[in-house]
């Protein structure tokens, strides 16, 4: 048994740590999620050229990690600095599903990902589909060589940034059937293709989309007519292990900030650390903190293995309520000071907390483990 | 023990309803059921309705011209107001100032300020927290340093609510450094357009622009500002915090928003069928709901004293505590119940003229998730009020 990171892991976190607790700062990203784009290109940049996006991909694939615990080594440390730029939008979801399913004139695009010069998004999740990765009501026809997309794709991540869409949509079966989802990649400038963007509550900017007689080629299809529900259960198995890890990062820096802060902060004469009900609470904090950490591992560990859905529901459930309570905790232990917008546990909390609004809160991961314990 | 209201209290609660549906504008309750904020005229315009029947100064004595009405009449009235989406009544001089200046101003400042709170000439803050001095208010730093016939205020106070808004301020200021903590203490009524006076905003969380920070730097202040007297100050403050609040456990306000999460959940669907039917959610909603039914009856009970003669002791830190805890739990529910629509931030998609992101009850539920881990902070942490508590009951 070993629970160390590998020594190429171990240089990748600490590069990546360096590099944001230096470049990253409260000043600096507050600036970025008030921007119009409410993303960094220069960060962008520099992080694919430090290879954490490479890190994110096999070998096979151009990359240079693309395991579990790569994954969770990236994602721990975004979600420490509270980094809101797409990082599972553009690599794992978009970058990811090209490269499981893409041909070989589409493979290129991994490469561009990787090299930081492409962004992605993915256009699954629909007004009434809430978490239910198989509904789908967006439907794709043939009409000669060419297919037509019609459909509204909701809380489309990263979508203003990204060069393409990757859309699906039926091409048969009914709004749940696992059956006859296809995928393909849309470019953002399509005719028929409108999108409402804004701002989002933790940081990045996200649009609903329109697809009103979108026209593309059938080469655009991304992998076989009908049957994209496999891959794209995949890549949210590995969204799920980087979002886990991102939001334990961030946990990590909300009880740290919250350290800090019982210590200096004095009230009544003393350190308010020094309560010994405060103190209490933030031990329990740091246990929950490692309970974490080890859902993270278990997720990120098991992201090969036949038990992946059940170990990632676990993770996702854990991680879900022990983050809403360090993350409330942490803010009521501060007092106002964690209520104002420039101080960095309010950021790092609505990163922890809104966490829970992609691909499943606490209830719908409990339930995934049931249903997937009973099997 | 009769759990119902008297024949008297449902007349008077039929009165407050027809009210309701005939004066509060439909425009300003739908606002405040989204989340929405109505500002300093849909403040000004909902207090001068209520002004105008008379009821604005409901917990007043009526040699103060108030409707003096008693604890379960409050109760009743705040209830409905929540029930119908009212907006809240902006406590500060109202039910915060008004108080003190009944009990320990002089008949010249009862005259002059108490009329100027209800009919909307002044709008107060109120200014006791500063940086370092928060949960230990007693610590306050802000000097007010006598010279002739002014005291000259030099020091900075913060989490000033509405501030930016106000005209006047109740400030507590050090009048004697050397005197234990809480003796050197003075309460002195401040004009916002002194010089000297600087507002900023502090944006919270949730991007709202609710609190200030107010600095004062050689600020005079006429004596005759001064309320009671000087280095008594604490005694009206802990009054002021102390005195009888039937609304503190917002029973009004958590049952208005465990049936918007309700709404919400019969309209949101899992898997095929309504929200509102998964039994995971259906657990955490009927959990909340059980817990609000007792709170409800705690209250009353504690209302019911207090009407009696009974003054509510550490029963008020109780509700405080429950209340709160209830409201931040549905406020996490509403949150949960819209499902990825929670991502959006509201303040583009609900203040501009563009059309609403996903469902209209969507918008501002993750910031008022938010927002309000302020209850159990403000007005006295849930930590200070357990102390309370402890304190009283444990004899120690």
């Amino acid at each position: 048994m070993d629970f160390n990171l590998t020594e190429e892991r171990q240089m990748l976190q600490d590069t990546l740590r360096r590099f944001l607790s230096e470049r990253y700062t409260t000043t600096e990203r507050n600036a970025i999620i008030d921007s119009d784009t409410g993303l960094s290109t220069e960060i962008w940049g520099e992080l694919a050229e430090l290879g954490v996006i490479g890190a994110l991909f096999t070998e096979d694939q151009g990359g240079f990690g693309g395991a579990g615990f790569d994954i969770s080594t990236v994602f721990e440390e975004l979600g420490r600095a509270g980094v809101v730029e797409p990082f599972l939008d553009t690599a794992i979801l978009g970058g990811g599903l090209i490269a499981a399913l893409g041909n070989d004139a589409q493979q290129g695009f991994v490469e561009d990902v990787i090299g930081g010069s492409l962004h992605l998004a993915l256009a699954h999740g629909e007004p009434a589909s809430r978490y239910d990765l198989s509904r789908v009501e967006t439907t794709a026809k043939a009409d000669g060589d060419d297919i037509v997309i019609e459909g509204r794709k909701a809380v489309v991540i990263n979508a203003e940034a990204a060069g393409y869409l990757i859309v699906s949509a039926r091409e048969g079966g009914g709004p749940f059937s696992l059956d006859g989802i296809s995928l393909f990649l849309v470019p953002a400038e399509a005719s028929g293709l409108t999108m409402q963007g804004y701002p989002m509550m933790s940081g990045g900017r996200a649009a609903e989309v329109t697809l009103d007689n979108v026209r593309v080629s059938a080469s655009a299809r991304l992998g076989a007519e009908g049957a994209g529900f496999q891959a794209l259960t995949d890549v949210v198995a590995r969204a799920n292990v980087a979002l886990a890890a991102e939001a334990m990062g961030a946990m990590e820096s909300a009880t740290e900030l919250t350290r800090e802060y019982l210590m200096t902060r004095k009230q009544f004469g003393r350190p308010i650390g020094t309560f010994q009900a405060l103190a209490h609470r933030f031990s329990d904090l740091l246990i929950e903190l490692e309970q974490a950490r080890s859902a993270v591992t278990n997720a990120a560990g098991h992201l090969d293995s036949d038990d992946r859905d059940r170990q990632i529901a676990a993770a996702r459930n854990l991680i879900a309520r022990t983050g809403r309570l360090v993350a409330e905790e942490a803010i009521q232990m501060h007092g106002g000071i964690a209520m104002t917008q420039e101080y960095e546990l309010a950021h790092i909390a609505k990163r922890i907390v809104m966490t829970d609004h992609r691909f499943g809160d606490a209830d719908y991961h409990l339930e995934r483990f049931i249903g997937l314990s009973a099997a | 023990m009769d759990l119902s209201y008297t024949q008297e209290e449902l007349a008077f609660r039929d009165e407050v309803r027809t009210f309701l549906e005939e004066k509060l504008p439909k425009d300003m309750s739908d606002k405040i059921r989204r989340g929405e904020h109505i500002g300093k005229e849909g403040h000004e315009l909902w207090h001068s309705i209520l002004n105008e029947k008379g009821w604005l100064s409901y917990g007043w004595p009526k040699e103060f011209g108030g409707a003096e009405w008693n604890a379960v009449q409050r109760h009743i009235f705040e209830d409905e107001c929540a029930a119908a989406y009212a907006p809240r009544i902006v406590p500060f001089g109202l039910s915060m100032l008004a108080p003190v200046l009944q009990k320990f101003g002089s008949k010249a400042q009862q005259d002059h300020y108490l009329p100027r709170i209800l009919d909307g000439t002044n709008w107060w803050c109120q200014g006791y927290s500063e940086p370092g001095a928060g949960s230990d208010l007693a610590s306050l730093k802000t000097r007010a340093v006598r010279d002739g016939d002014h005291y000259v205020v030099n020091g900075q106070k913060t989490w000033t609510t509405l501030g930016q808004y106000a005209d006047w301020i109740f400030c507590l200021v050090r009048t004697d450094p050397d005197a234990k903590q809480q003796e050197g203490i003075s309460f002195l009524l401040i004009d916002m357009n002194t010089p000297g006076i600087d507002v900023r905003p502090i944006i919270l969380l949730d991007g709202t622009p609710e609190v200030n920070e107010v600095f004062f730097d050689n600020v005079r202040v006429p004596v005759e500002n001064l309320v009671g007297e000087e280095n008594k100050g604490w005694t009206y403050a802990k009054y002021l915090l102390t005195h009888e609040r039937t609304g503190i456990a917002g029973v009004g306000f958590s049952r208005a928003g465990l049936d918007a999460v309700k709404r919400v959940a019969r309209q949101e669907s899992a898997n095929g069928r309504p929200l509102i039917e998964n039994p995971h959610f259906a657990a955490r909603l009927a959990q909340v709901e059980i817990d609000l039914m007792a709170m409800s009856t705690t209250n009353l009970r504690i209302i019911s004293q207090a009407t009696a003669g009974q003054a509510p002791g550490v029963e008020s830190s109780m509700l405080k505590v429950k209340g709160t805890i209830i409201r931040q739990e549905i406020n996490d529910l509403a949150r949960r119940a819209v499902g990825p629509y929670a991502m959006p931030f509201a303040s583009e998609a609900v203040e501009g003229d563009n059309d609403p992101i996903g469902p209209d009850y969507a918008g501002p539920v993750a910031a008022q998730y938010f927002n309000n881990r302020k209850l159990s902070i403000f007005g006295g942490s849930n930590e200070i009020q357990r102390g309370i508590i402890a304190k009283v009951k444990m004899g120690g």
